[in-house]
């Protein structure tokens, strides 16, 4: 297992790597740059901004530059959107914000989207069922912006229950948090509802049955637990993403989080906030990855994730 | 069935939570809640590019002449840091007499001194400041070692040395960048001297006490200010918020007093309801031709361009924010040769061609006629061509309608090409396109800032227009002692460009929006786009 873990984080640095090579050269490739305005800056003060933060340099030079900083734990400064701050502390300070909705959508898409599945196929062709199912294609169908605005004009403008800009209080998690969880809670139901009705054809489950275990200990035990490895392998990405944030949340509910900050960043070309964002990202989703390929043994004991097969 | 049930409980839960968050107390609290922006750039005075962080520093910082109320919700210059000054015969040499006392926000004493600092470090190009060509009037901004030629002989007096003459120096004293910052504190602090209530120092009627990133920037009044008893405004929150419906929505639900951004759909609607205010500021929108490339190297096309956009029509159902029809290039609202006191520099140039809604037709003909001039008659042989514009619904509209004039009354073929802002930018500098968008806001109130941007190789001449005789009046203007020449040289000037070489074709003049709670007062503004809510009641 030890030797397993460090293959797989070697591995990891190779695409790290290979993301930030990536994500550097597209960057240097897209017209415009940090310090072109409306207003044209003089000549010296481009050269002098070019020099201070090390643009002036070759690109190779740059890039070699910024890893060997990076590695160190120096990821530059903010060039544009909050001039000479730290990276690592405007991510520092975004990514607890984005985390924190993005855990408690997490939980609810979870505890409320998997039950949802599993009872559906519980009750699968009945009225529930298709009940169900309406609210489970409306979460995949209808965009987040959708959702978050309609929630915006009803309980923050006409019904004026909830707190419409920031997370100042208890209250102000509900509607981004809800936003935000609906989609997963709906995709999950519906994995969780294909991939249980999968179970519940099973011999296994048969067998269960006719040995007169109860209902629901044959669907919640036998059947879920067989039924989990889809589910799992979507989670791993899944809490990756929710994590970082959304742009549209975070946006229609003004929350400082880094979703938003991200594609802010790549608007304005601030090169340093792009890099660390994107290899943030990508750090995050091989992380969960990699939980979730360790998690698969728990979940079923007959997977050995050491033989091959099960590679990020 | 259970877990149905347990589902069902948790959404109820969640829901009568919900009910019981309260949105925060508002009214008789003396607590100003405002949204312009998100967070700006910078709140360091010489960094800031932006109209919200230039707004934030008018509060936190003041120069040596600061923007007051007229009692009209107007601004006008009165002295700041400086209590007098006195100008040379040659209007040159500019003496200012600093204020007995002056602290900073933290108690320290404030000199002339502060001012020699504040005013070296704008210009250096190692602190890369966008505004740093706003001292080019002053003398030693040319020099090698970019030193100024200002000095403090003692601790409250500032002598400044001009290069050129500047009728319009009083303003730039009032600008947010020419304001003094605490050399000790910078030096000490570096780049990070913004990040925290204990180390950013001011000496305007405000100090920020609390800064929450992308959140909110607090700010109350400052003791240490000389006319602290004026300063009505107990607090002053800038919430920083990107996103106009959540802006509204927040207004609407009282947890704002002040906005200034609408979503665009809801516009209409306040306008008519007179719920959303809108006051002139000195901006042109305009249509750029690249001058140097075919067809638009011909003067005449660019006329018969420009003369049949029914400016009327754009602004009244296209824009529709109450912004003006642009006649000439120089926005209303522009002081002529008397300053304030005097007449506006429009109303004096007039309109160098009919934006009178009958007059419409006549132009159309006038333009066909110029095409056919130019060798296109009804359109014919017009190569088609491409309007660039930045992704946005306001552009985008206004380049439908633009689009539609232009094939319809002359027969020619444009095609609209959007792109994201930066790449825009990129390729209108670079001079990649045809036809592009174009807006323009003046730094300070004079002709100047919309005129000679246009000179020959000028970093903002976008339209790459290339005159020497333009060149020559823009710099007789620049060198004239006598106001009313010079403004008679800057007419001059204007005509060229628009009404001779057609360089441009401005569409309308800006507008500033704003919705303020109903009964709050003490708000006032300046056409150069800022608002001052440091005297405000009824909040």
């Amino acid at each position: 297992m030890g030797k397993y873990v460090l293959k797989r984080v070697v591995q990891a640095v190779v695409v790290l790597l290979l993301v930030a090579a990536l994500t550097f050269v597209l960057m240097n490739l897209v017209p415009g740059g940090p310090f072109l305005g409306e207003k044209a800056k003089s000549p010296e003060v481009i050269a002098a901004l070019n020099a201070k933060y090390g643009l002036d340099k070759p690109l190779h030079i740059q890039f070699k530059n910024y890893i060997v900083n990076f590695v160190q734990g120096d990821f530059g400064v903010s060039l544009k959107m909050q001039k000479n701050r730290p990276v690592s502390e405007i991510i520092g300070e975004l990514f607890p914000t984005s985390a924190k909705v993005g855990l408690l959508s997490l939980l609810f898409a979870i505890i409320t989207g998997i039950p949802m599945g599993c009872l559906a196929a519980y009750f699968r062709g009945g009225k529930f069922d298709s009940f169900l199912r309406v609210i489970m294609t409306l979460g995949i169908s209808v965009p987040g912006f959708v959702i978050a605005t309609l929630l915006l004009i009803l309980f923050g403008v006409k019904l004026g229950w909830l707190p419409t800009i920031g997370l100042n209080e208890p209250a102000s998690y509900i509607m981004p948090c809800f936003s935000l969880s609906f989609y997963p809670m709906c995709y999950l139901g519906r994995l969780a509802r294909s991939s249980m009705l999968d179970a519940i054809n099973q011999d296994y489950i048969r067998t269960a049955r006719a040995k007169g275990v109860k209902s629901s200990k044959v669907i919640f035990k036998h059947a879920l637990r067989n039924a989990f490895i889809p589910i799992l392998t979507y989670l791993g990405p899944l809490t990756a993403f929710i994590l970082t944030g959304s742009f549209v949340t975070e946006s229609v509910f003004s929350i400082p989080g880094l979703g938003r900050y991200f594609i802010q960043s790549i608007l304005n070309r601030d090169y340093p906030i792009i890099m660390a964002t994107t290899i943030f990202l990508a750090a995050l989703v091989i992380f969960m990855n990699l939980v979730v390929d360790l998690l698969y043994r728990f979940v079923d004991p007959r997977i050995d994730i050491t033989k091959g097969g099960s590679e990020a | 069935m259970k877990k149905a049930l347990l589902t069902a409980m948790i959404f109820c839960m969640v829901f009568a939570f919900a009910a019981c968050g309260s949105n925060s107390a508002k009214g008789g609290d003396g607590v100003m809640d405002v949204s312009i922006a998100s967070e700006p750039d910078s709140i360091d005075p010489a960094l800031s590019t932006s109209l919200d962080g230039g707004t934030m520093n008018l509060h936190t910082f003041e120069g040596l002449v600061k923007w007051a109320d007229d009692g009209k919700g107007h601004a006008k210059l009165v002295p700041g840091m400086a209590e007098s000054w006195d100008v040379s015969d040659d209007q040159l040499e500019w003496t200012f007499h600093l204020r007995k006392g002056l602290k900073w926000s933290d108690g320290s004493p404030l000199t002339a001194k502060d001012f020699v600092y504040a005013w070296n470090r704008l210009v250096k190009p190692e602190t890369g400041a966008d505004y740093e060509y706003m001292l080019d009037m002053v003398s030693g901004y040319d020099s090698e070692d970019k030193v100024l030629d200002i000095e403090a002989p003692d601790d409250q007096t500032f002598k400044v040395k001009l290069a050129k003459l500047t009728p319009y120096f009083e303003e730039i004293c009032a600008f947010p960048a020419t304001s003094p910052v605490k050399q000790e504190i910078i030096e000490k602090n570096g780049d990070k001297w913004t990040n925290s209530p204990d180390t950013y120092v001011s000496n305007g009627p405000f100090k920020m006490t609390e800064r929450k990133r992308n959140s909110k920037i607090v700010m109350e009044p400052n003791e240490n200010y000389y006319d602290k008893d004026k300063v009505k405004t107990k607090k002053l929150v800038f919430h920083l918020m990107d996103d106009t419906n959540a802006m509204y929505a927040a207004f609407k639900s009282g947890e704002l007093d002040f906005i200034n951004q609408v979503p665009p759909d809801e516009v209409k609607a306040l306008l008519k309801d007179k719920t959303l205010k809108v006051d002139p500021q000195i901006g042109t929108y305009f249509v750029c031709f690249n001058n140097k490339k075919a067809p638009f190297d011909n003067p005449k096309v660019r006329e018969a361009f420009s003369l049949v956009i029914d400016r009327n029509f754009i602004v009244s159902e296209v824009a529709g924010t109450g912004e003006i029809p642009a006649g000439a290039y120089v926005p209303k609202g522009i002081n002529d040769a008397k300053g304030v006191n005097g007449d506006d520099f429009r109303k004096v140039g007039g309109d160098y061609y009919s934006v009178d809604k009958k007059d419409y037709d006549a132009n159309c003909e006038k333009a066909k006629n110029l095409m056919a001039e130019a060798g296109y008659p009804d359109g014919q042989g017009f190569p088609s061509v491409d309007y660039l514009y930045n992704t946005d619904a306001n552009h985008k509209a206004i380049a439908e309608a633009l689009q539609n004039m232009w094939q319809e009354k002359l027969g020619v073929t444009v095609n609209l090409q959007n792109q994201e802002w930066n790449v825009f930018l990129n390729d209108r500098k670079q001079g990649n396109y045809l036809i592009a968008r174009h807006g323009w806001v003046g730094d300070y109130n004079d002709p100047m800032t919309f005129l000679d941007m246009f000179i020959t190789g000028g970093g903002n001449n976008d339209a790459k227009y290339e005159n020497p005789a333009y060149d020559a009046l823009i710099q007789t203007a620049k060198a004239e002692k006598d106001p009313e020449k010079r403004m008679k040289t800057l007419h001059d000037a204007e005509k060229m460009l628009v009404a001779d070489d057609n360089v441009v074709a401005p569409l309308y003049f800006y507008t500033s929006k704003r919705m303020i709670q109903d009964g709050e007062k003490g708000l006032y503004y300046t056409p150069l786009g800022y608002y001052f809510f440091g005297n405000m009641t009824g909040i």
